[in-house]
């Protein structure tokens, strides 16, 4: 029943950020997506299925689906024992679990050189047997596992906070044991917070850049990504094919975002 | 008059909130707004506060007219229900912020909160934030932080509504004590019709956004104006007319409203203190009845009688009588009512029968 | 936390067995991603002594990339801080048409490759773009010099404040604010006296993570800053380029610096609102 605010003032802050956003986030939007589809569609299918930017978006696609589906182990696992468990170091992981999202993203790629480059002891290990990381696809998928790694913890971590101790406790009395608890009780609460992190994490993926570069070794074929190739498309003047793939990887990107806010909207999944 | 409403009427999009509401508080007394929830209570609370726009109608405070001026200059004091105190000050911050708006010297501030934190009796907790008191404690706060700058009239909002019964209790009884000391035109709104009683020198009952009556609680009470604050100020049995005709008369002669000509829809009202049971019939009018269920609550018991034509009558009687009159669940009892009330849906018209 | 914690270890726990191999599974998973490499980019940094680290965050083009990082920061975090402080009183207190819609945008540039945001803005307020052609045409340079590095780190972080206020203010509700104007405040007074510090946290986080991802905005600014030779370098690009010209020294040593000032300011933040929460909570809740 609050008056809803008509005031000169409340018009006024209601036009200018309005404005704001029209300015900074719309217009470019809107500039990206006409401009791509102002040469026609045959040139848009042509920039789009060019080898060279068909196996990056392919390579981008495929590193993220790796990274989500380790993650959402990983990050399950870690909101789990972040929030049931008492153990040594529990005070450090929790203060750095958010540090990738700290850290810029240059850094992140640096740090990773630093440790399994290489001109790096393991790094130098690692080569010699077969299994080099840094400058290959599996550098790309660390890369991309470190800065998304939040991602899950953080949308589960509350979830998990706020579950009755009464539903699990009753599963128990009921005969339940641990295992059958978790996927009967627990999971079903859980997976929309999940399922949120690991599409935000996906998200996040496709359109990673400072860090994957400075792991990915920028070879066309082999370790080039999306964005990689849209950067080499401004860089050697040629907009047209950067902004076919851009299209592509924000039009994922924003589904992906609509889709999570109508998973958001529907009853069971609400708070 | 310390605040006095006339026509107010406030709409929010298709639901009439308050439909021409008009009343007055007498300088001094604590009025109860009582209402079931969506009665409206809240919004003409708002409404003179100026926290809600009515869309017609007048507010006047203390003589003046009110229906135009802001908020800030009102000069009112107002107490919601979840507190809304201000969880980043401390209690004596709350409780200075208002006298600091009125841009007072800093020892008449002190001075003042101290005076307050002693009324309210939480002196020793000035330095304490919002969360760190109970819920009795914050509502206490929240009444000295509206009564600081000495406003004309007192308003609160469901005052008591989240807190558990024990503290509400405890509460009102403070509150009503209170206000007998500092003696603020007050007005407040609740449910709770127990509440309402205990509390508040009159009360003005609303339903669907109307005033259904006014006037002290128990006065209202014995001549209830409508079905509705019948039924609302306490529990009633609701009898057809028929079923009064079934009464047996006694030596007395027969009850004067079984006559002919009464409109089949008038329905007949007997609160549950006001049925009399008998072993036999005395000399007065009575239903012959069956006791369904017999419920001991202390120092009170509950009877459900059937009568002949299957009519459910709730009783209420004394520990004393009921052991005097040695009752049972499945035996026959006679019951007289004592005191009916008849209500006539054609015209909004009262007959009040004492037997 | 911990209290909750102990009184899950009733509900849940199987075997202790369990709970320690998923403790040390994800320590060792923490390790090998985070703590390891971090500690290996601060080792490689210090490997030639602390004179030569201190020698390359000293020499006058990181001073000058240090300098523009934070002056692009600073007039971003302005911006954003503005815009999402009156946002999120238009989400939160009003209604109108398109509400949901303006929601959803304020989101996107999460959801926009820092590439392609940078790409964007090119388009838009490059020197042939929708509006940069008239910019330039009044003289003025957008992409391709400081103003552009403005935009885009202020395109990126557009998000943080209106996330983090918009829950804080709707939790805040009416009612205090109500309050303050039956005991005779004004508008400002209530705003100043009581909205602003009820939802200072949710405003100072939301300040914060825009200052960190403006210190560590990388992929926009490498776009709008164009392929110069000797450009115009904010901290990110010194490190980019730094290792693209084979001086890895002064890379690492920048690196160190950057995610430094990041660190610092999330955990000073994150204790800062500890230790105040402590004090207006001591007892309860």
């Amino acid at each position: 029943m609050a008056k809803i605010a008509t005031s000169p003032v409340s018009l006024a802050l209601r036009g200018t950020t309005l404005t704001y956003l029209g300015i900074m986030v719309i217009l470019p939007l809107v500039a990206l997506v006409t401009e791509a589809v102002t040469p026609g569609r045959q040139e848009f299918v042509a920039k789009l299925t060019d080898p060279f930017a068909w196996h990056a978006l392919k390579l981008t696609f495929a590193t993220a689906f790796v990274m989500v589906g380790i993650n959402s182990v990983i990050g399950t696992a870690t909101a789990w024992v972040l929030v049931r468990y008492d153990f040594p170091g529990k005070g450090l992981m929790n203060a750095l679990v958010d540090l990738p999202f700290a850290v810029p993203t240059v850094v992140t790629g640096l740090m990773l050189v630093a440790l399994y480059g290489p001109s790096s002891t393991l790094g130098a290990i690692l080569n010699s047997n077969g299994l080099a990381v840094i400058y290959q696809p599996p550098g790309i998928v660390l890369a991309l596992l470190f800065v998304s790694y939040p991602f899950v913890v953080r949308s589960v971590m509350p979830v998990l906070q706020e579950i009755d101790p009464a539903e699990e406790e009753a599963a128990k009395t009921l005969g339940a044991r641990p295992w059958t608890i978790f996927r009967r009780v627990t999971f079903p609460t859980l997976w929309p917070a999940i399922l949120t992190g690991t599409a935000m994490a996906f998200s996040r993926a496709l359109g990673e850049f400072g860090s994957v570069v400075m792991v990915a070794g920028n070879r066309p074929l082999e370790t080039k990504t999306g964005p990689m190739y849209v950067f080499g498309e401004i860089e050697s003047g040629n907009r047209i094919g950067a902004m076919v793939v851009s299209t592509v990887l924000l039009g994922l990107s924003l589904a992906i975002l609509v889709g999570l806010n109508a998973l958001q909207r529907r009853p069971e999944t609400r708070k | 008059m310390a605040i006095t409403v006339r026509h107010l009427s406030k709409r929010f999009g298709s639901f009439q909130a308050v439909d021409d509401v008009s009343f007055e508080v007498p300088a001094g007394e604590l009025v109860a707004l009582l209402g079931p929830s969506g009665s409206g209570k809240s919004t003409i609370l708002r409404i003179i506060a100026g926290l809600e726009d009515a869309d017609t109608g007048e507010v006047e405070l203390t003589g003046e007219d009110a229906t135009n001026l802001p908020v800030q200059r009102r000069g009112v004091g107002f107490v919601f229900q979840h507190y809304a105190l201000f969880r980043h000050m401390t209690i004596r911050q709350n409780i200075a912020f208002g006298l600091e708006v009125q841009k007072l010297r800093r020892p008449e501030i002190r001075r003042r909160v101290d005076e307050l934190l002693d009324l309210v009796q939480l002196t020793g907790y000035a330095s304490r934030y919002p969360s760190q008191l109970s819920g009795g404690q914050r509502q206490r706060v929240a009444l000295a932080r509206a009564l600081a700058p000495a406003p004309k009239v007192l308003l609160l909002d469901e005052p008591f509504g989240a807190l558990d019964s024990k503290v509400r209790e405890e509460l009102r009884t403070w509150l009503r004590k209170l206000h007998d000391e500092v003696h603020v035109t007050s007005l407040f709104v609740t449910h709770d019709q127990q509440e309402a009683f205990e509390v508040s020198d009159q009360l003005v009952v609303l339903n669907h956004g109307r005033v259904e009556q006014m006037g002290p609680p128990q006065w209202l009470y014995e001549n209830p104006a409508s079905p509705f604050v019948t039924e609302f100020l306490g529990a009633v049995n609701v009898l057809k007319l028929e079923t009064v005709a079934t009464i047996q008369p006694g030596h007395l002669g027969d009850p004067p409203l079984v006559l002919p000509g009464r409109s089949q829809s008038s329905l007949v009202y007997v609160r549950p203190h006001d049925l009399e049971i008998t072993r036999s019939i005395n000399g007065r009018p009575a239903w012959p009845s069956r006791i369904k269920k017999l419920t001991r609550l202390g120092g009170l018991v509950r009877l459900e009688l059937v009568l002949d034509d299957g009519t459910n009558l709730l009783v209420q009687l004394t520990r004393e009588s009921c052991l005097e009159l040695a009752l049972a669940e499945g035996e026959s009892v006679f019951v007289t009512p004592k005191d009916m009330k008849v209500f006539h849906e054609s015209a909004s018209f009262v007959e009040d029968y004492a037997i | 936390m911990s209290a909750s914690s102990t009184r899950f270890a009733r509900a849940t726990d199987a075997s202790p067995r369990v709970k320690w191999l998923l403790i040390g599974a994800v320590w060792l998973w923490f390790a090998i991603l985070i703590l390891f490499p971090a500690i290996a980019l601060a080792r490689t940094a210090i490997s030639g002594g602390l004179n030569s680290f201190w020698h390359a965050v000293s020499s006058p083009e990181a001073q000058r990339a240090f300098g523009l990082t934070l002056w692009v920061t600073f007039v971003a975090t302005i911006a954003n801080t503005l815009f999402g402080l009156g946002f999120s009183f238009v989400l939160v207190r009003q209604k109108f048409w398109g509400k949901t819609l303006a929601d959803g945008i304020v989101d996107l540039p999460f959801a926009v490759s820092p590439i392609i945001a940078g790409l964007m803005l090119v388009l838009v307020y490059g020197p042939k773009g929708w509006i940069g052609k008239w910019i330039e045409a009044g003289g003025l340079r957008v992409v391709y010099s400081w103003p552009g590095l403005v935009l885009a780190t202020t395109f990126v972080t557009v998000p943080f404040v209106v996330r983090e206020v918009v829950p804080v203010l709707r939790e805040f509700g009416l009612d205090q604010e109500e309050v303050a104007r039956t005991l005779g405040a004004g508008r400002w007074k209530t705003f100043w006296r009581v909205t602003l510090p009820s939802i200072r946290w949710g405003l100072a986080y939301g300040v914060t993570l825009t200052v960190a991802r403006s210190l560590g905005e990388f992929g926009a600014l490498l776009v709008v800053s164009g392929n110069i030779l000797g450009r115009t370098q904010t901290a990110t690009l010194f490190i980019h380029d730094g290792i693209e010209s084979f001086h890895p020294e002064s890379a690492y040593a920048a690196s160190v610096v950057l995610a430094g000032i990041s660190i610092v300011l999330l955990i000073g933040m994150e204790t800062l609102r500890k230790y105040v929460e402590a004090r207006e909570h001591s007892v309860q809740e």
